[in-house]
């Protein structure tokens, strides 16, 4: 099972792009979206902190990735994937 | 329907459409690493401790669980606390400090194969059975319930919902095994907290922080009994209608180490990681994340409580089911409310993959290989955990159309399958400890504690027997099956030859072998941090600590 990729590349990955499409979204919202949220930018902050999320896992993966054992040969693959 | 009905536009769509993609993706990536049915079924025991503990209690964390608890926040208030902190953080902790060891050590493949080797055939093939048949009928339920709340929420029709979801999980466990449904499980964990807390934060701020929701849960028709959760327990005045002695051993002690402790869809994360240490701290690290749950759970449903009019009606869109769609639909903008769709549907396909991945493992290894087709090449029983998939989601897309056709059916699935749990507990915890428990002991203990709560139950459908609730039915049902199958357990011991020691190496306390007591345990507790005791501990004192200010 050693080449399987990790799953904080998979999860950083989706986290980073809802986080910039939600925070973009929270740039423009308009006031009767932040109405509807009692006056919190609700979209902004989330976005914000998606993205934060998303890219502390990319983050983690880069500096501490899988470690190489038991199958050095195929460890490189592994972290492409 | 059209009142819950959601105002969602082009980027939520999208959000979700991602969400798709990324899972399915998940599921072709992980296809590549699978080279034997190790790989598929147990994730080649590979997994990294957080990973296994966050899909532990994502597997728990299905949208009915959700949906449910946030309803009974609605309508009992804080007590609904103890269903995190009595009902389930305990239990979790004691799998990973004592159950663990066994289960881990012993090298089982599944739950049922731990009864094999520790009683007799008759035992493993009433459990894997039973198990079998329970996930199939309740990743149906789960599907059902998807399409239900897609159809309210998107308008989308039960047929397109229930097809989309089922595809969505066969097509990923069915190409990634086990880590795909890890993978994503881990991946879900986090989209459905995006999805819940922004309810949670735009709750709070609409009804006035927490001491807005204070006052407004006082003047409100539960009123300050909602606030409280211990209170008033000495005898059933309580929302909950359950005194302290129910909730500590009906649902503290049975109800939640039944669940927890024997049920392989949990039990089966902790086996996929990389080496005892990590799978005695997969439910404890699942454990920390449970504490906190109740936050974006249970205090929406306080707060539709005090924000929605009219909130509790039988039927209708005003039902305390309803609690989180509705808070949904008037506070969260387009953005946000995708996230959040996202997140309920990421839920339902949580749940149903859970079931799915333990059913097919127990199917291939407990049934297939052990009573139909023997001695097979790896190979073969790879695809047939491929094919077991297949069938279990078409059995279960069945099962949701039979459940559209009736009210209740779901609900009596559920609690008929619960029935299981109770006994099972009882059977392994005193297997486990007490060496002398013979092989047919077990089948015994386990049928006979079954039938006790079967009749419990089906007496109190047919009236024969009357409870308070539900619920406190369901704690006699299952303290009634405990007892039942400790005392056949300790009977039938005294009747029937025990197995030699030579056969319960590893499977029984003090008979531990070279697995259990091996480095790897010692060597992996060097780091404080690491060690499972300390870190339950921390658990549980929490859990009793978090209780103080709500008291």
């Amino acid at each position: 099972m050693n080449r399987l990729f990790d799953v904080r590349a998979v999860i950083g990955g989706m986290f980073t792009l809802y986080g910039v499409i939600v925070t973009v979204l929270g740039l423009f919202d308009s006031p009767s979206e932040i109405d509807k949220a009692q006056g919190v930018r609700i979209n902004l902050w989330m976005g914000l902190a998606m993205l934060v999320l998303g890219l502390l896992m990319l983050l983690w993966l880069r500096l501490n990735p899988l470690p190489a054992q038991e199958q050095p040969a195929e460890e490189s693959a592994d972290r492409e994937a | 329907m059209s009142g819950l009905r959601l105002d969602v536009n082009f980027v939520d769509y999208l959000i979700l459409a991602i969400y798709f993609i990324t899972v399915l993706g998940v599921g072709f990536m992980a296809r590549r690493a699978i080279r034997n049915s190790s790989d598929f079924f147990l994730s080649g025991r590979s997994m990294p401790a957080w990973v296994t503990g966050l899909a532990f209690v994502s597997a728990n964390l299905g949208a009915l669980e959700i949906i449910g608890m946030a309803a009974n926040g609605a309508q009992y208030g804080l007590m609904t606390l103890h269903y995190y902190w009595v009902g389930a953080v305990p239990a979790m902790v004691f799998l990973g400090i004592v159950m663990m060891p066994f289960y881990y050590g012993s090298k089982v493949r599944s739950v049922p194969e731990f009864l094999r080797r520790r009683f007799n055939r008759p035992t493993h093939v009433f459990n894997a059975v039973s198990f079998a048949v329970a996930q199939v009928l309740i990743a149906g339920v789960n599907l059902y319930a998807l399409a239900l709340i897609l159809q309210a929420l998107l308008g989308w029709p039960l047929w397109l919902s229930i097809v989309i979801g089922a595809a969505i999980v066969l097509i990923y466990i069915t190409l990634g095994g086990l880590s795909s449904a890890i993978y994503n499980e881990v991946l879900q964990f986090f989209v459905i907290l995006a999805g819940l807390i922004p309810i949670t934060v735009i709750g709070l701020v609409k009804v006035g922080g927490w001491n807005g929701l204070v006052e407004k849960v006082q003047a409100s028709k539960i009123g300050d009994a909602a606030l409280h959760t211990f209170s008033n327990t000495a005898n059933t005045d309580n929302p909950l209608g359950a005194n302290w002695i129910g909730i500590i051993f009906g649902l503290g002690f049975v109800l939640s180490f039944g669940y927890w402790t024997t049920n392989f869809a949990e039990v089966q994360r902790a086996l996929s990681a990389k080496d005892m240490s990590a799978a005695r701290r997969t439910p404890i690290i699942g454990a920390f994340p449970k504490l906190l749950i109740p936050v974006v759970t249970v205090i929406p449903g306080l707060i539709a409580l005090v924000t929605v009019q009219g909130l509790g009606a039988g039927e209708g869109d005003l039902t305390y089911n309803n609690a989180i769609p509705l808070l949904m639909r008037d506070l969260l903008p387009n953005g946000v409310l995708g996230v959040a769709v996202t997140g309920l549907v990421a839920s339902f396909m949580a749940g149903m993959a859970a079931n799915v991945s333990g059913f097919n493992t127990v199917f291939t290894y407990d049934i297939w290989q052990s009573y139909i087709r023997k001695d097979r090449p790896d190979g073969y029983y790879l695809r047939v955990g491929r094919i077991a998939t297949v069938v279990g989601v078409v059995i279960g897309i069945g099962t949701a159309f039979i459940a559209a056709g009736f009210d209740n059916i779901m609900n009596y699935i559920q609690a008929l399958f619960s029935l299981f749990n109770a006994p099972l507990f009882a059977t392994f915890i005193v297997g486990m400890f007490w060496k002398r428990m013979s092989a047919w002991a077990g089948f015994w203990s386990l049928l006979l504690g079954f039938l006790a709560s079967l009749t419990l139950y089906l007496g109190y459908l047919g009236d024969v027997f009357t409870f308070n609730s539900d619920l406190e039915e369901s704690f006699w049902g299952a303290g009634a099956a405990f007892v039942t199958a400790v005392v056949v357990a300790v009977v039938v011991s005294l009747f029937t030859p025990s197995k030699p020691e030579s056969e319960l190496r590893g499977l029984v306390y003090g008979l531990a072998g070279s697995s259990t007591s091996g480095e790897t345990i010692v060597a992996a507790d060097k780091v404080w941090w690491r060690n499972p005791v300390l870190l339950g501990a921390i658990a549980v004192i929490l859990a009793v600590v978090l209780y103080i200010p709500f008291w």
